[in-house]
């Protein structure tokens, strides 16, 4: 092997990459080799560094430095200097807290320091195209030794001694799912990923898919072995073009290395893995219109039970894991249950990953051990809210998740401590928003995103979120009576108690909290015609409301 | 060990098929229907379930602008308005020279580099008004 006396990893997720990072990539290898510098360094192609807000980042090893935002005329300069003199260039190194880490603390360390990164540990570390580099950093050891050491019961055990939770949203126990497949007795058995990030304000699951897709992969072969899984499914969304992409590439390595197909590593156990690529739907997040879905017909939830572990996909026991789930199976295996039972707090184990956005300073997806506090993550890796403003909530978990205010900061992102306040920690999205932020306006928002998202199998949730639309509406646009706050609490009372499947029974969850937590302010653009942070059309319009306009439709 | 070809698979290979207008003709839904002895109102039932399958002709580039919280957070509504003056057209409307035609989208995952949008495979973030411009401007100029 050839030995190389410096790496360039070149960020290249979807979001760097629609900035330019192929062109780096190239203009690298083309500065690097008029330097005749082609033997001594390598350019590598790698998933996020997390710094896709800010622009192309590349990260220079053995030094562990990162520099960005970097532009092409940046990058002869770079080479002559760092790759060639090797004097850093502190002008274009990332930025991180305004501090000078050209000094010693270089910023990948600080980085891992702040972070537990386990499940993204390969991720801005190897080339997600390249199945070696993953078995490099010990990739397929885990299915290995699940292969030929464990029965597929002591993985099952190692599982539920891990007690990993089901990362997806609901926080259901894996190991006792999985139990529930390997104990239905059938010839044909399915393992499902459910790659159908749609939660808005997620994007987790992307980060592992374009990162580090192998990962995944080990995960559900594992989850094959263990529950007598013989086919596995990846359900992606149809947008997630370069996840598809780099996971056809990874399913095709591992087929050629005899990881995937008959007789895997030469035993007796056979798995192949297929994607499967969805065309538009949040409803079929939900699994059972997922697999639905996958059966080809409209992406309608069944009823259950049955549930899939007895009954899924063809009626035949599926197991139905989410992404990150199933990306922390390898490390499991590989270390054991006892050693990931040792990160997280009673009731949580292990990390989580969130993605970040709103008004913050730094957006981005982190993984943290369960434990850590909103506060902490909100003003330590988030660094704050964005100029002079004050944190007004955060949407915790997404569009269906949870209204967290400022003095509930001090509360641990784990299943227990956010039950105390009537939250969880959802698909691990955090939403931010500052005091310019209208309630109204959020609300409406996610209202009309449950409207169109809709399958409309169910009345409740059919009928229920139009009518959300248009009351939140009337208020918007200062028509609102106070009548219509006892509406909205009966519709969504009747939607959490009624619809069919979780999306409308979660739908109106943030408006239920908002009823609690900001009325003051939703009574305001009722009674005195009034939005505090004028927002909301009152004022400004003559125009009038969206219902009133139209009528019904 | 793969299995036989799904519905919604087909219907993806069948649009992929016209990549001028990214539609689903009658006539090949109905041909679809009779091979695979399928009703054709199943057949409509699918391909109206989903956002990504069109019944009516569309534009060679399929515009989706997403309006979802994160982005709406970023003023993508004033960006939408923007799309539509600059085309001269209204939401779920193609342009008269078949080339764009704009849709409104759930949440991309681009929450980070909001307000985003994919044209076709291809997605853009943290857009302005100007980017905007640019990126339309190239595409009428054929090609990026």
């Amino acid at each position: 092997m050839k030995f190389y006396r410096s790496h360039v990893l070149v960020a290249e997720d979807t979001k760097s990459l629609l900035i330019g990072a192929k062109r780096i990539e190239e203009a690298l290898i083309e500065s690097i080799q008029r330097f005749g510098l082609q033997d001594e360094i390598r350019v590598i192609p790698t998933g996020s560094l997390g710094y896709e807000d800010q622009g192309v980042a590349i990260a220079v090893y053995p030094e562990g430095i990162v520099y960005c935002p970097l532009t092409l005329d940046n990058i002869p300069f770079l080479v002559e200097e760092h790759l060639l003199k090797g004097r850093v260039v502190s002008k274009w190194l990332a930025p991180f807290k305004n501090q000078d880490v050209s000094r010693g603390t270089y910023e990948t360390q600080y980085i891992k320091d702040i972070q537990e990164r386990f499940v993204l540990q390969n991720v801005g570390i190897i080339n997600p195209e390249n199945i070696d580099e993953y078995i490099a950093q010990d990739g397929y050891v885990a299915l290995e030794k699940a292969l030929f050491s464990l029965k597929p019961e002591e993985i099952i055990q190692e599982v539920k001694t891990s007690e990993l939770r089901g990362r997806g949203g609901a926080g259901f126990p894996t190991g006792m799912k999985w139990d529930f497949t390997a104990k239905s007795i059938n010839e044909m058995k399915y393992v499902i990923c459910n790659a159908d990030e749609g939660e808005p304000g997620t994007f987790k699951d992307r980060e592992i898919m374009e990162g580090d897709p192998h990962k995944l992969l080990e995960g559900m072969m594992i989850a094959g072995y263990a529950t007598g899984g013989k086919i596995g499914y990846i359900y992606i969304r149809g947008e997630y073009d370069l996840s598809i992409r780099r996971l056809e590439k990874a399913i095709l390595d591992a087929r050629q290395y005899g990881l995937l197909g008959n007789n895997i590593l030469g035993t007796s156990f056979s798995f192949d893995i297929f994607v499967h690529k969805g065309a538009g739907a949040y409803v079929c997040g939900e699994e059972t219109a997922l697999i639905e879905s996958i059966e080809g017909k409209r992406g309608e939830p069944r009823k259950k039970p049955p549930y899939p572990p007895t009954a899924g996909l063809w009626m035949k026991p599926t197991v139905v894991n989410n992404v990150e789930t199933l990306a922390n199976i390898p490390l499991i295996i590989a270390k054991g249950g006892n050693w990931f039972k040792g990160i997280g707090v009673e009731g949580s184990r292990g990390t989580k990953l969130f993605s970040l956005m709103g008004d913050l300073n730094w957006k981005g997806v982190v993984e943290i051990p369960f434990g850590t506090t909103i506060g902490d993550i909100v003003n330590n890796i988030g660094q704050g809210i964005k100029g002079d403003k004050k944190l007004k909530g955060i949407i915790l978990g997404g569009s269906s998740g949870f209204l967290i205010l400022p003095p509930e900061l001090n509360t641990a992102v784990d299943f227990q401590s956010l039950a105390r306040i009537e939250a969880g920690p959802g698909s691990g999205s955090i939403v931010a928003m500052d005091e310019t932020r209208c309630i109204v306006d959020i609300l409406l928002n996610i209202a009309q995103f449950f409207r169109h998202e809709s399958c409309g199998k169910c009345t409740p949730c059919r009928v229920g979120n139009d009518q959300i639309v248009k009351i939140l509406d009337r208020i918007s646009y200062g028509e609102g009576e106070l009548e219509d706050l006892t509406t909205l609490e009966d519709l969504a009372k009747t939607m959490n108690s009624t619809s069919f499947c979780p999306l409308g029974q979660a739908a109106p969850n943030i408006l239920i909290q908002a009823l609690k937590k900001f009325r003051e302010e939703i009574l305001i653009h009722i009674q005195e015609k009034k939005c505090p942070v004028h927002v909301c059309p009152i004022e400004t319009s003559t125009v009038v409301s969206e219902s009133n306009l139209k009528g019904m439709h | 060990m793969q299995e036989k070809k799904s519905l919604i698979e087909k219907l993806h290979d069948i649009q992929d098929n016209h990549p001028d207008q990214h539609f689903l003709p009658e006539k090949e839904i109905m041909a679809l229907s009779e091979n695979d002895r399928i009703a054709p109102s199943k057949v409509y039932g699918v391909a109206t379930f989903y956002t990504m399958f069109s019944t009516k002709p569309r534009g060679k580039h399929i515009i989706r602008i997403c309006e979802n919280q994160t982005c709406h957070m970023a003023e993508a509504e004033q960006l939408i308005e923007h799309l539509q003056d600059l085309l001269g057209i209204g939401i779920g409307e193609t342009t008269k020279d078949g080339l764009f035609t704009l849709e409104l989208s759930s949440c991309l995952g681009m929450c980070s580099v909001a307000p985003s949008m994919m044209i076709d495979e291809q997605p853009y973030g943290n857009l302005t008004t100007e980017k905007v411009n640019k990126i339309i401007h190239q595409l009428q100029g054929g090609g990026l």
